[in-house]
């Protein structure tokens, strides 16, 4: 049964005919309630991840549950599918179970709150916000344990709930789930935190229906995902080509020592629709790497993209969701069946956006940028200090940024929107550890007329016992390039015990044991290049070099510029190494993924990165629907 | 006798205000500003103003100053070659900064990084480390590094930092770098900034950029302030100039030469408190301010007479870690353009700019782009047949090149030329809106309990539609936009502050400690005042504490007095945390809290000034005041009737009527419909809704 919406006025709001410029005060007043959502989130959060990171998303929506703005697009349409209840004036939803919302949230750690907006008793919108909780319990500190095998295992289970009701808080309900916490008093100030920029967009929406009136604020928000499906539609028609067009990219392996996993992926436009359809996605996974990728969600990273790369000056929305079709097949990695394990899903995720990259940019390579998504590295660090306190540190690291068409990518720089990194200094202060080095790796961006950024090195010397658990992946396949860029490099972990023994990790591990001075040198990928690398101005290739970014040697093989001792250009050696590694190399690819079969990659595997190769994945059968 | 001289330097004039310390007489003078060297501008205004007011140069005894020397140096890349110097390691802390990419989803794909304000390949690394909490892990290792600081002298460096991790624990690396630097004679002249110095507080990178921002724009604003200084003691020779800081205090013309990383928001802290000032003389101390100019507009917030601060300065995309007037810019000006992008349709204002060159269409100075200038022309708003720019008796507006600019808008949109200006003057004023809320309503403050003040060229434009979005009633308009920063720069007074960070929880903090370091602080602070001779009596000190709940990422600054401390401890100042989290966030935590950062504020006290007043009469204008009683303008979707009058002829007690035109040579005040505005005793102009 879907949720049933229970309103004490029933008339329906009036479409009326707005003038543009109306529609356009009304876009500016919903952008800055969104943007206060974040404001009020970030000043009160409690977990790293939140409040230091930005690993949150806001959304107002109109009465249909179209999102109007936000950024990670709608999944009330889902959400109201999956629902048996009513939804009723003064109630807020919290949910953090993917399974019973069609993955509007796509793991346990994301806490989701709706709330529908009433005015005069009518129902006139929706505001909703989710962000990652440190820790939600589960087997393992973070609540992300990579060889979980059932959602059960990852911490507690949440389905749509009203946590409020007519208003007030179901405090029995909040504390059992609190209670299932490690650090229940942080996911209580996060609740808290999430509510309070709910009640914020709610108090900004009905000043707005009440300084415009009802009927054109209601209007308004139509219009506003009217005006989006118009500009998309143009978009669609003019960028997607009616033949089909396939990417195919992998993440490496499921923490089990399996992999690769295969994300494929076709599209092609049918009249004035797109139509993206993920027929031949490897099957779901026994481990946790699993993604459970709302098609309503996909659409919107879809939009978003496209505006991105195409015309910026768009504003999106969910306007353009007729425009879009996607197939999902159930029982893939995109589309596990019930009780799969999903908490590890950032790689993944992180790859659908460079699949998204590589299919869009087929059509028009002049837009295509390199590839850098490997997925957001989680370093979790936790035990007890010398004093019996708790200490648990979860945060995301960042890599390469690639490169594009209209410049280089930066150095060590966040994918994500809004996140940001944490302060090393806030680290020493609050955990046990001393972070001895903080920088971005010479030559790891890959090469092209536009950079790919470098991957970033982090040294932690541990100064507690304890356990850390690492979730990272391209560490087997590359960051492509594109145009003639050269892949970025992939991601290492290395620990150095105190005695100086070293250990190569697993790009996926969970509750690796550490002692009082031990390092693990943490090494994320570099983005890869845009264009011919060797066509790159000398004069960048040379700044690059005297900023310690790229090595002398990187200059002379990959860019083929030869640089004096004193870093003058050689210019006569130059034209003549890059004509002779131009002629050698022929003409550029498109794509460069750095290998030519996954056996390829995975015969040198054990020489290059010094780790055993994965083997192939088995796949239950069971797990894969008929 | 003794005067003191108030100097605004803005894009377009330079304003002085010249006191009479005793008797309180003023005298203004405006000349145009000197951009390729802005102190010739300032000695032309002092020989104007002497002359005006009949004094001799000699007599003036100090000269306040607001500059944007420092802000501009940032803007134009102008600054010095920077050399920087950071803990083994961390070499690129400025190439990663907070690995932050702005823009949504997607938004890496257009986004390019700028290159740091101190180049990596002038980045040298200091073999040393210390603790979070302030032990030596590893000495500092002198023979390799002199090596390399030699090499950065080679390199040519103008000015170095020294940045390195945890100095804010331990500042004792970062000295004996600085006395490696100076003893060893590498670079004995260079100006060394230490970030224990410059901002002794947690973050490796907020530290750093600021400390380098401090160096990248030292060596410009010594030369400018040594130059003024010696051009001034040429015409007067016991003058003391004072220069107006980020945060609203004066500071000497060494501090400031020293930290000028403090001066970034001088121009806008001008503003706001000649704001602050005049509106206290019409009764008003809560208040927004609104300056709108060419490019940007500017806003704040001020409660109680005193301006909200911020702990962080922007200045184009360097963002520092400095006190100032917590000042919101938006990219909305006069200059602002407007488009409609294809795909969409939608009407876009900004953020591209005309700036000053090449200008509004209707200046005719070769724009061609429809700006918010242009519209107001349109709207009869800026009613060009009246309008000499500047004062220019030649240079006119064109209405007629305005019109022509704003049709493609208006084809685009389907709607007429005069429909279309309107739109793009609304969705400039939602702009600004945007940022009055995030001073306001933001930050748990209801609109409706504040007066707008507005000013700059453009502010008086908007001033009144703005009020009518926020509810701010009245809204103040006050007379000679211009000279009110000069009236912000002589009604301050000197300041300083020091600060340290001392993260620790309630629990584990013993309150004589707190105690004795803030008594700390305010001697350290203090000794500014002493340098500048300011009587001990006339002293206040202020003190503050960034508090947050024990795991909170952001603090909020808490003011409290110390001697509820000394008697109530720290619940004090924790129960003033609660009520402030509460308001701004609309709940409290039973949760422990934390001490992040200690602050303590030393004042000199203001000199009393009073503004000069306008003659009285009645509710009726005088036919004099009036330059035209049939203008056209377009207001509420129509064409109306409005009169127009000359600002210089309104009495005090005048009422003027909506729709109206306000008439003064360096700005425009727009009444609107069902608006009237009722003149004070000052000449200030307070707008509010009729009847």
């Amino acid at each position: 049964m879907p949720a049933k919406i229970v309103q004490k006025n029933n008339k329906k709001f009036k479409r009326v005919k707005l003038d543009p410029i109306t529609l356009d005060v009304i876009e500016n007043s919903m952008f800055s309630a969104r943007w206060e959502m974040d404001a009020v989130l970030f000043r009160t959060a409690m977990s790293p991840g939140i409040r230091e990171q930005g690993d949150e998303f806001p959304m107002i929506a109109n009465l249909d549950g179209k999102m109007v703005v936000g950024q990670f697009g709608s999944f009330i349409h889902g959400f109201k599918e999956a629902f048996d209840g009513t939804i009723e004036e003064g109630d807020m939803f919290l949910t953090n179970d993917p399974y019973s919302c069609n993955g509007a949230v796509s793991h346990a750690n994301d806490w989701l709150l709706l709330r529908p907006i009433f005015k005069d008793g009518r129902l006139i919108a929706y505001a909703a916000m989710f962000g990652h909780m440190t820790d939600v319990g589960g087997k393992v500190p973070g609540s992300l344990p990579t060889d979980a095998t059932q959602i059960f295992e990852e911490g507690v289970r949440v389905p749509p709930t009203k946590i409020y009701k007519n208003d007030e808080l179901q405090e029995e309900i909040l504390n059992i789930i609190l209670h299932n916490c490690r650090l229940p008093i942080w996911n209580k100030s996060d609740f808290n935190a999430i509510v309070a920029s709910i009640r914020t967009a709610e108090k900004r929406v009905i000043e707005m229906a009440n300084r415009f009136g009802d009927d054109i604020f209601y209007s308004a928000l139509e219009d506003l995902l009217d005006r989006n499906k118009k500009a998309m539609g143009k978009l669609i028609m003019n960028t997607v080509p009616t033949e089909k067009q396939y990417f195919e990219d992998y993440i490496c392996d499921d923490g089990l020592e399996m992999g690769p996993y295969r994300i494929k992926c076709a599209m092609w436009r049918e009249g004035k629709k797109v139509i993206f359809d993920f027929e031949g996605t490897d099957p779901q996974s026994i481990s946790s790497v699993n993604f459970f990728l709302n098609e309503e969600m996909f659409k919107m990273f879809c939009g978003v993209y496209m505006i991105m790369v195409f015309d910026p000056a768009i504003m999106f929305n969910d306007g353009f969701y007729d425009l879009m079709e996607v197939k999902i097949p159930e029982g893939t990695l995109l589309k596990p069946n019930y009780p799969a394990a999903l908490s590890c899903r950032t790689h993944a995720l992180g790859r659908i956006f460079d699949v998204l990259g590589g299919l869009l940019g087929q059509g028009a390579p002049e837009f295509l940028c390199g590839a850098g998504f490997s997925d957001s590295p989680h370093l979790m660090y936790s035990g007890y200090d010398k004093n019996g306190e708790w200490y648990q540190l979860y945060m995301i690291g960042f890599g390469g940024v690639p490169g594009k068409p209209m410049g280089d990518g930066p150095d060590g720089h966040s994918l994500w929107p809004s996140f940001t990194n944490v302060p090393n200094e806030f680290l020493e202060s609050y955990f046990p550890l001393v972070i001895e080095e903080y920088y971005t790796v010479p030559d790891s961006g890959g090469a092209g007329y536009n950079r790919g950024g470098n991957a970033l090195c982090t040294t932690y010397k541990f100064l507690e016992p304890g356990e850390v658990s690492i979730h990272d992946d391209r560490w087997l396949t590359y960051p492509w390039g594109v145009n003639g860029g050269l892949p970025g490099e992939r991601s290492t972990k290395t620990l150095v015990r105190k005695n100086g023994d070293t250990e190569l990790l697993q790009s996926k591990c969970d509750r690796i044991a550490v002692e009082e001075g031990d390092k693990l040198y943490h090494v994320t990928w570099g983005g890869g290049g845009c264009g011919d690398p060797f066509t790159r101005e000398p004069e960048r290739v040379q700044f690059d070099v005297d900023a310690g970014l790229v090595t002398r040697e990187g200059a002379k093989e990959n860019y083929g510029v030869v640089l004096r001792k004193d870093l003058s250009i050689n210019k006569g050696a130059t034209v003549k190494l890059r004509a002779e590694k131009s002629k050698a190399r022929g003409k550029v690819k498109l794509f460069d993924k750095g290998f030519s079969s996954i056996k390829e990659l995975k015969a040198r595997c054990k020489d290059e990165t010094g780790l055993e190769a994965p083997s192939d994945p088995k796949f239950q059968k069971w797990m894969t629907a008929s | 006798m003794s005067y003191r001289l108030g100097v605004d330097v803005g894009g377009t004039f330079t304003d002085l205000l010249l006191i009479n310390e005793k008797t309180g007489t003023m005298w203004t003078a405006k000349v145009p500003s000197t951009p390729e060297d802005s102190s010739i501008g300032v000695f032309n205004g002092i020989n104007k103003v002497c002359k005006n007011a009949r004094v001799e140069p000699s007599k003036i005894t100090s000269v306040m100053h607001g500059t944007t020397v420092a802000t501009n140096t940032i803007l134009t890349g102008t600054g010095a070659k920077v050399g920087l110097i950071t803990t083994k390691g961390y070499r690129q802390v400025l190439q990663i900064a907070r690995s932050f990419v702005p823009g949504g989803l997607g938004g890496w794909v257009i986004y390019n990084k700028s290159d740091p304000l101190a180049p990596l390949s002038l980045t040298i690394e200091a073999d040393e480390r210390i603790s979070a909490r302030g032990e030596v892990l590893s000495k500092l290792k002198v023979g390799q590094l002199a090596k390399d600081i030699k090499e950065l002298s080679n390199k040519g460096v103008e000015a170095i930092t020294v940045s390195l991790i945890n100095s804010f624990a331990n500042d004792k690396h970062e000295k004996q770098i600085r006395s490696v630097i100076r003893k060893k004679k590498l670079l004995p002249k260079i100006p060394v900034s230490l970030s224990s110095e410059v901002v002794p507080e947690m973050q490796e990178y907020e530290r750093t950029i600021t400390t380098v921002a401090n160096s990248y724009v030292r060596p410009k604003v010594a030369e400018y302030v040594k130059n003024l200084q010696k051009g001034l003691k040429r015409r007067m020779k016991d003058v003391k100039l004072r220069i107006l800081r980020s945060d609203g205090g004066l500071a000497s013309a060494k501090a400031s030469s020293d930290s000028p990383v403090n001066l970034l928001m001088s121009g806008p802290a001008g503003g706001v408190s000649g704001a602050i000032w005049i509106a206290k003389q019409a009764g008003f101390e809560n208040l927004m301010t609104f300056d709108m100019g060419g490019t940007s507009t500017d806003v704040s917030l001020v409660k109680n007479g005193v301006a909200e601060q911020t702990r962080e300065t922007s200045v184009g995309d360097v963002t520092v870690r400095a006190s100032s007037v917590d000042v919101r810019t938006v990219g909305a000006g006069g200059g602002s353009i407007a488009h409609v992008p294809e795909l969409t349709g939608a009407l876009r204002v900004g953020p591209q700019s005309a700036g000053a060159a090449p200008g509004p269409a209707s200046y005719d100075k070769g724009g061609t782009e429809p700006t918010v200038t242009d519209a107001n022309v349109v709207l009869g708003y800026i009613p060009a047949e009246y309008v000499a720019l500047g004062g220019d008796k030649d240079w006119k507006i064109r209405k007629d090149l305005a019109e022509e600019s704003i049709k493609p808008v208006a084809k685009a949109l389907g709607l007429s030329v005069k429909q279309t200006a309107a739109g793009i003057v609304d969705i400039v004023n939602e702009n600004m809106y945007g940022a009055l809320r995030l001073v306001s309503v933001e930050k748990g403050y209801d609109p409706r309990d504040f007066a707008l003040i507005g000013f700059g060229g453009a502010g008086p434009l908007h001033a009144n539609a703005l009020g009518k979005l926020t509810s701010s009633w009245p809204v103040i308009i006050p007379p000679g936009p211009g000279v009110l920063c000069a009236y912000g720069d002589v009604s301050t007074n000197i300041q300083d502050e020091s600060s340290m960070s001392f993260i620790r929880r309630f629990s584990h903090t013993n309150k004589k400690e707190v105690v004795k370091i803030f008594e700390d602080l305010a001697k350290k602070a203090s000794k500014t005042l002493d340098a500048e001779g300011v009587s001990k009596s006339k002293r206040t000190t202020s003190y503050q504490v960034d508090l947050r709940y024990l795991g909170q990422g952001l603090t909020i600054n808490v003011d409290f007095e110390l001697s509820e401390l000394k008697k109530k401890g720290l619940d004090a100042i924790g129960d003033k945390f609660d009520e402030l989290h509460e308001q701004l966030f609309t709940f409290s935590l039973d949760e422990e809290k934390e001490l992040v950062n200690l602050r303590a504020v030393v004042k000199d006290q203001a000199l009393s000034l009073k503004a000069p007043s306008v003659k009285k009469g009645g509710p009726k204008p005088s036919k004099d005041s009036v330059i035209d009683d049939d203008a056209k303008v377009f207001m509420d979707g129509k064409n109306q009737k409005a009169t127009i009058y000359d600002r210089s002829k309104l009495k005090f007690g005048n009422v003027i009527k909506g729709p109206a035109i306000v008439m003064e040579m360096d700005s425009t005040t727009v009444i609107l419909s069902k608006h009237r505005g009722k003149v004070d005793k000052f000449g200030n102009i307070l707008i509010t809704p009729q009847g």
